[in-house]
């Protein structure tokens, strides 16, 4: 992978470059909470942050998105919104890796969602390095690096930024540049490799994931599921704050008095009662106990047997999120018969 | 603005989203329906393009997603079998938004079709084995194109068992086409009901599962498919691993809440698998180590 480096200081200039390349948006503080929003200036931008409310994902699966429009003619696919440009800047490996886990589901496979492809191709996403904070697991989730699935990503070497060029769209965005971006030097690797392992000895939740699967099966009757599941408020925050929860919902709205109306997608959860309940009446789980269950079992056993790995990234969001204190980490450790380490 | 920096009229990334949407309903006008037992109509579709209609090809088995207008989308299996194209013959029970909204309609309506989707039955690795088809109650709508599929292919297949139950004659579906296959020599049709208030019912009186004692199933040599409520899928799988069955040789066909029918909006998940893609065919296998299954 093409490697440069990036002066900090010349940080505002790229960020001017980068209007070319469509609306600039990066993580602002909010009423207390960093949000990704469009930039009124570079200056509100928070680069050092430690995670989002809302993931990337809000870009590309919207919480709320209409599909089509129909009328007596039939449906007609809504384009409105898609071939927005934007640059997202200052993404986090852990999200750029919930991106990927969405790639697998929405972009790749026999059945490509092409709203989710278009955004994907017209949002641009330029990642940054972070430092982990006490909730932080994503590099027992393998998410603590990525190798794909941005145009730029930036590793703080001190003053520069080491830059990592993932697409051919983020090389035109360092050549719009001039010569901003500078060759990196012996020294810049060193100074990478020290603050690599930095970071790799600052974690502090630890989950081992192999074999968690299996650990799965065999506890399915594990009598802390009843626990969670009395706990549980059925609120869905975890579902909503997680860079890879992508169930949803689809509704038809009619308008007042004509044949006519939208086919809206929306966020959905798997810990929502309505969600395993067929027409009838049936629900395929039908316990709080069964769904929450079912939302680690499906994380961590189903994903894993489908794509291969956990479709979780350790962003430690639901943790934060969940307003019974439920931490996955925890629950995980516990299964595992481990102590929880936070 | 020169026609230079002119941005062409739809990017190249928004022309799947208007020409390969997976989520796009065809166009289908009901062109039948037909009572089969209360709240359960047969309904006949043809698609208004008949370039839709030349290229749809179905497995026995796949289900199609159902779109009406303002009442939303709702998963279908197909009766008809891939051997009778032209029109799709779904056999609706009348359970939710959508199905009432399409109750509603008459014939000459149009819908939204799209699919197929599902695995379906492996009739390639079928072929060559008997088959035996095992339906109680409604489970004959799933199961009904797997049945044509097989007699309209008979060379493909060797003996051929068909064991359909219900509660009562009234509760039965496609209840003529059923008897009228009875006297066919290619197949071993056996019918039962649980109770005949009527005393009209030429067939057995006895339990589905009791069927087993008049046919002649060779388990090393069969297949079977099965379809039903839970209740059938107990007594009947128990009488099919008693014969000596492989457990791979046993398939199942599951219903599940579903909103995409393509793998996306997680509603139909059955433990680690999605109905929608991984099923809604199922060997016995994948139910036992399946959670949540039946």
């Amino acid at each position: 992978m093409k490697t440069l480096k990036l002066q900090k200081s010349k940080l505002d200039f790229f960020a001017s470059v980068l209007q070319q390349f469509g609306e600039v948006h990066a993580p602002v503080l909010k009423d207390g909470g960093y949000v990704f929003e469009r930039l009124e200036r570079w200056g509100d931008a928070r680069l050092e942050y430690n995670r989002t409310i809302l993931p990337p994902k809000k870009y590309f699966l919207p919480p709320k998105e209409t599909l089509f429009t129909y009328d007596e003619s039939g449906y007609t696919p809504a384009l409105d919104g898609l071939e927005k440009k934007i640059v997202l800047f200052g993404v986090h490996a852990c999200d750029v890796y919930g991106l990927n886990i969405l790639d697998e589901v929405f972009a790749d496979g026999r059945y490509p969602d092409p709203y989710y492809k278009a955004r994907r191709r017209n949002v641009a996403v330029i990642g940054v390095d972070c430092v982990p904070d006490e909730y932080c697991f994503c590099r027992s989730m393998r998410a603590d690096f990525v190798e794909k699935g941005f145009d730029l990503f930036l590793e703080d070497i001190g003053d520069y930024f080491l830059t990592f060029v993932g697409t051919a769209l983020g090389d035109d965005m360092v050549l719009a540049t001039g010569s901003l971006f500078e060759d990196v030097t012996a020294a810049d690797i060193e100074e990478y490799k020290r603050r690599s392992e930095t970071k790799r000895q600052s974690f502090g939740p630890d989950v081992e994931i192999r074999d968690l699967p299996e650990i799965f099966e065999m506890e399915y009757t594990n009598e802390m599921w009843q626990e969670l599941g009395a706990k549980c408020l059925a609120c869905g925050a975890c579902s909503i704050v997680c860079p890879t929860c992508y169930c949803y919902d689809v509704e038809d709205t009619v308008e007042l008095g004509a044949c006519a109306g939208a086919r809206e997608r929306c966020w959905d959860s798997c810990v929502y009662s309505s969600h395993a309940r067929v027409a009838g009446g049936e629900n395929f789980r039908e316990a709080q106990s069964d769904r929450i269950k079912f939302r680690f079992y499906h994380k961590q056993r189903g994903f894993v047997a489908e794509y291969g790995r956990p479709s979780c990234v350790g962003c430690g969001r639901c943790i934060v999120a969940c307003p019974v204190g439920i931490d996955i980490v925890e629950v995980l450790n516990r299964l595992r018969g481990v102590a929880h380490v936070a | 603005m020169s026609p230079k920096t002119m941005a062409p009229a739809v990017q190249p990334a928004l022309e799947a989203v208007r020409l390969d949407n997976p989520f796009a309903p065809h166009p289908a006008r009901i062109v039948g329906i037909q009572r089969m037992v209360a709240d359960n109509y047969l309904f006949t579709f043809r698609f208004l393009d008949p370039e839709v209609t030349r290229s749809f090809a179905h497995r026995p088995g796949q289900f199609i997603m159902l779109s009406i207008p303002g009442a939303g989308e709702a998963p279908i299996s197909i009766s008809s079998s891939p051997t009778r194209p032209q029109v799709l013959e779904l056999c609706v029970r009348k359970v939710g938004r959508v199905t009432e909204a399409l109750y509603r309609m008459q014939v000459n309506d149009v819908v939204g079709l799209r699919g197929p989707y599902g695995n379906g039955f492996p009739v390639e690795e079928m072929a060559g084995s008997d088959v035996l088809l095992a339906a109680g109650g409604l489970g004959m709508a799933p199961l009904r194109s797997l049945l044509w599929y097989t007699l309209d292919n008979r060379s493909q297949f060797g003996e051929l068992t068909l064991m359909y139950g219900g509660r009562s004659p009234e509760g039965m579906l496609f209840r003529h086409e059923m008897a009228s296959l009875v006297d066919r020599p290619d197949i071993h049709a056996l019918l039962a009901v649980d109770s005949d208030p009527t005393g009209s019912w030429k067939y057995h009186v006895c339990r589905l599962a009791d069927l087993f004692d008049f046919a002649d199933i060779d388990p090393h040599t069969s297949r079977a498919a099965v379809c039903g409520p839970p209740i059938v899928y107990r007594f009947i799988l128990e009488r099919l691993l008693k014969l000596g069955f492989s457990k791979d040789h046993i398939l199942m066909s599951l219903e599940r809440h579903m909103k995409c029918g393509v793998g996306k909006c997680g509603h139909c998940s059955i433990g680690y698998k999605y109905t929608c893609i991984h099923g809604p065919i199922f060997t016995y296998w994948d139910a036992i180590n399946l959670p949540e299954m039946i």
